[in-house]
């Protein structure tokens, strides 16, 4: 088996008239952990579908650790452990009774399946509801479960459609510290509308946007590519119009563009320089303020952020600026 | 196979952990005890052959009860998208789904062992035809039930996939019994086709291996159509 655990090429799905995914190719290697970005019905979970081999594509094909989805579906599925989005569970069933159900599915048997049980009820802190009926569970709790579900088999491959919604803030630190730990040795594909999620648990971004690849990149190049450093400068008003202040940043050579910036404390001025490259500009904008005899409270820079970057490929007016 | 009977196994279980399987049985077995004493104290006989007249109407009209979530209901949840992605076919889902509410069924046929026993301590009992009745009705059931499992296979609403089995069982029952009415080579030719002609001759004793046939092909009909239909949905 080669490094590449996952080989979409060229998937196109078309429901009726929609085109839900349009020629969409990626890798995805053994150990990496992938975030999948879009926006609401950009394709993230028809493209999890096709990969579980739960939909075909119209177009294109994919591999999973070296099987094909259409001549192997079921070599594929053994490979996967997947989380489909909202977790649908039989809610009839108590929480240990499903939990050995899936890891019947998945042909685990006897003293096997107690290990692996009990490894995964651990790993999700299921003790406590193991005994309970899964329809009586809180959303968090069934999130787990379907986590747990995902992982009794010790998939090399893990695809999670959303697998944080739901999650309290404690729980969501324990399971993506469990992720990055199974993603060392896996593979993971899990999509987010949490990009603070990605910058910490992924190590590659793939943003997809109607149906479209538009971006594949670790988090920290992403920013970079796109981004420019913003230099934030606080000033004590003193009666000064924000006009005034913005002509005392203008003189600054390397300034692109200066502009007033909303949230700052009454009294205070919030400008944003941007530089024409990725000139420093913080010594400018500190003798400029000095020429002026204005008060400068402080000065900070930013970079541009999986926010803004997330934004520009998504909306289709890529750079406009906010 | 394994799969098959753990998805069976679950199907089966999951009958006792929600109230319709519960009512569907009450419901038969009241309805059963009410045709079958009545009989007995109006008329003072009873016979094997009594049960299974009025068994075998009440099955048609209610087992569908029984297989209308089958599919449907996971299809609305959502559950089927974890169960077709495990290592499982569509074919070992279909099947797996039909021996499940099958093994619901053998409890309630075990449980209608009452009246042919009490009829013995009535009277002689000739336990020949009774079994072979009792062949009749699990060859019956059998294809009403892979006819709701077909329903429930074409849709997401549960009581659809009643209406629809409900709707297909009966007239598969009721066709024999307007015969009179027709030429006699329709008649024959829908006489053949009816679900209460087969198991008429068996409640009667006589177990004939075309009306066994008979019921096995509508079995396997119904259950490949289900197939298809879980299958084209990858192709939607
Ligand atoms: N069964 C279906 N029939 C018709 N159209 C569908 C079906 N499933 C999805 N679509 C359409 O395909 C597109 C992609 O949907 P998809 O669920 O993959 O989006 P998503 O990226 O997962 O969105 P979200 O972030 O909201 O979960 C959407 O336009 C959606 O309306
Ligand atoms: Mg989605």
């Amino acid at each position: 088996m080669s490094d590449v655990m996952i080989d979409a090429r060229d998937l196109t799905k078309q429901y009726g008239t929609v085109a839900a995914l349009k020629n969409a190719s990626f890798q995805v290697n053994r150990g990496e952990v992938v975030g999948f970005l879009g926006p609401n019905g950009a394709g993230k979970t028809t493209t999890m579908k096709i990969l579980t081999c739960f939909i075909a594509p119209s177009g294109g094909t994919a591999q999973v650790g070296g099987a094909d989805i259409f001549e192997d579906p079921i070599a594929v599925r053994e490979l996967i452990g997947y989380l489909p989005e909202n977790t649908p569970l039989y809610t009839e069933m108590l929480v240990l009774e499903y939990l050995q159900f899936v890891g019947k599915m998945r042909g685990l048997r006897g003293a096997g399946l107690d290990a692996r049980l009990r490894r995964v009820v651990e790993e999700t802190s299921l003790g406590e509801v193991i005994g309970k009926s899964i329809g009586e569970l809180s959303k968090g709790f069934r999130q787990r479960v379907g986590l747990a579900q995902a992982l009794i088999h010790e998939p090399p491959v893990l695809i999670l459609d959303e697998p944080m919604s739901g999650l309290d803030p404690n729980q969501a630190s324990e399971i993506r510290e469990l992720i990055r730990e199974i993603g060392r040795e896996r593979t993971i594909i899990l999509s987010t509308h949490n990009l603070a999620e990605v910058r910490v648990t992924c190590g590659r971004v793939l943003i997809i946007s109607q149906g479209q690849l538009v971006a594949d990149d670790t988090p920290d190049e992403l920013a970079a590519r796109a981004g420019k450093p913003r230099f934030i400068a606080t000033l004590k008003q003193n009666g000064h119009s924000a006009s005034e202040i913005r002509e005392v940043f203008s003189v600054i050579g390397d300034a692109q563009s200066v502009k007033e910036q909303a949230g700052g404390a009454p009294g205070e001025l919030l400008v944003e320089v941007v530089p024409k490259g990725n000139q420093d500009l913080r010594a400018d904008i500190f003798q400029a303020a000095v020429s002026a005899k204005l008060v400068l409270l402080g000065l900070e820079q930013r970079g541009e952020n999986l926010e803004d970057i997330f934004r520009q490929l998504t909306t289709g007016n890529g750079g406009a600026s906010s | 196979m394994r799969s098959v009977l753990t998805i069976a196994g679950r199907q089966f279980r999951s009958y006792f952990n929600g109230p319709v399987a519960y009512i569907v049985i009450c419901i038969i077995l009241l309805t059963l005890g009410f045709f079958f004493w009545k009989t007995f104290f109006l008329f003072g006989r009873a016979s094997a052959r009594e049960m299974f007249r009025w068994l075998g109407l009440i099955l048609v009209f209610s087992l569908p009860a029984l297989t209308m979530g089958l599919l449907a209901e996971e299809k609305r949840t959502g559950t089927i998208e974890l169960l077709i992605t495990m290592p499982v076919t569509e074919a070992q889902v279909i099947l797996g789904k039909f021996l499940g509410v099958l093994g619901l069924y053998a409890v309630l046929l075990a449980l209608t062992i009452s009246y042919p026993l009490s009829v013995s301590t009535l009277g002689d009992l000739d336990w020949g035809p009774v079994w072979s009745g009792y062949l009749g009705l699990v060859l019956q059931g059998s294809a009403v039930l892979a006819i709701g499992l077909m329903a429930s296979s074409w849709t997401s609403n549960q009581l659809i996939a009643l209406f629809v089995a409900l709707t297909l069982s009966v007239f598969f029952w009721v066709l024999d019994k307007f015969l009179a009415l027709l030429p006699t080579n329709a008649a024959s030719a829908l006489q053949w086709l009816s679900f209460d002609y087969h198991f008429q001759s068996m409640a009667r004793g006589v177990i004939d291996l075309r009306d066994v046939l008979f019921f096995v092909s509508v079995v396997v009909f119904a259950l490949a159509v289900a197939f298809r239909a879980l299958e084209a949905r990858r192709w939607s």
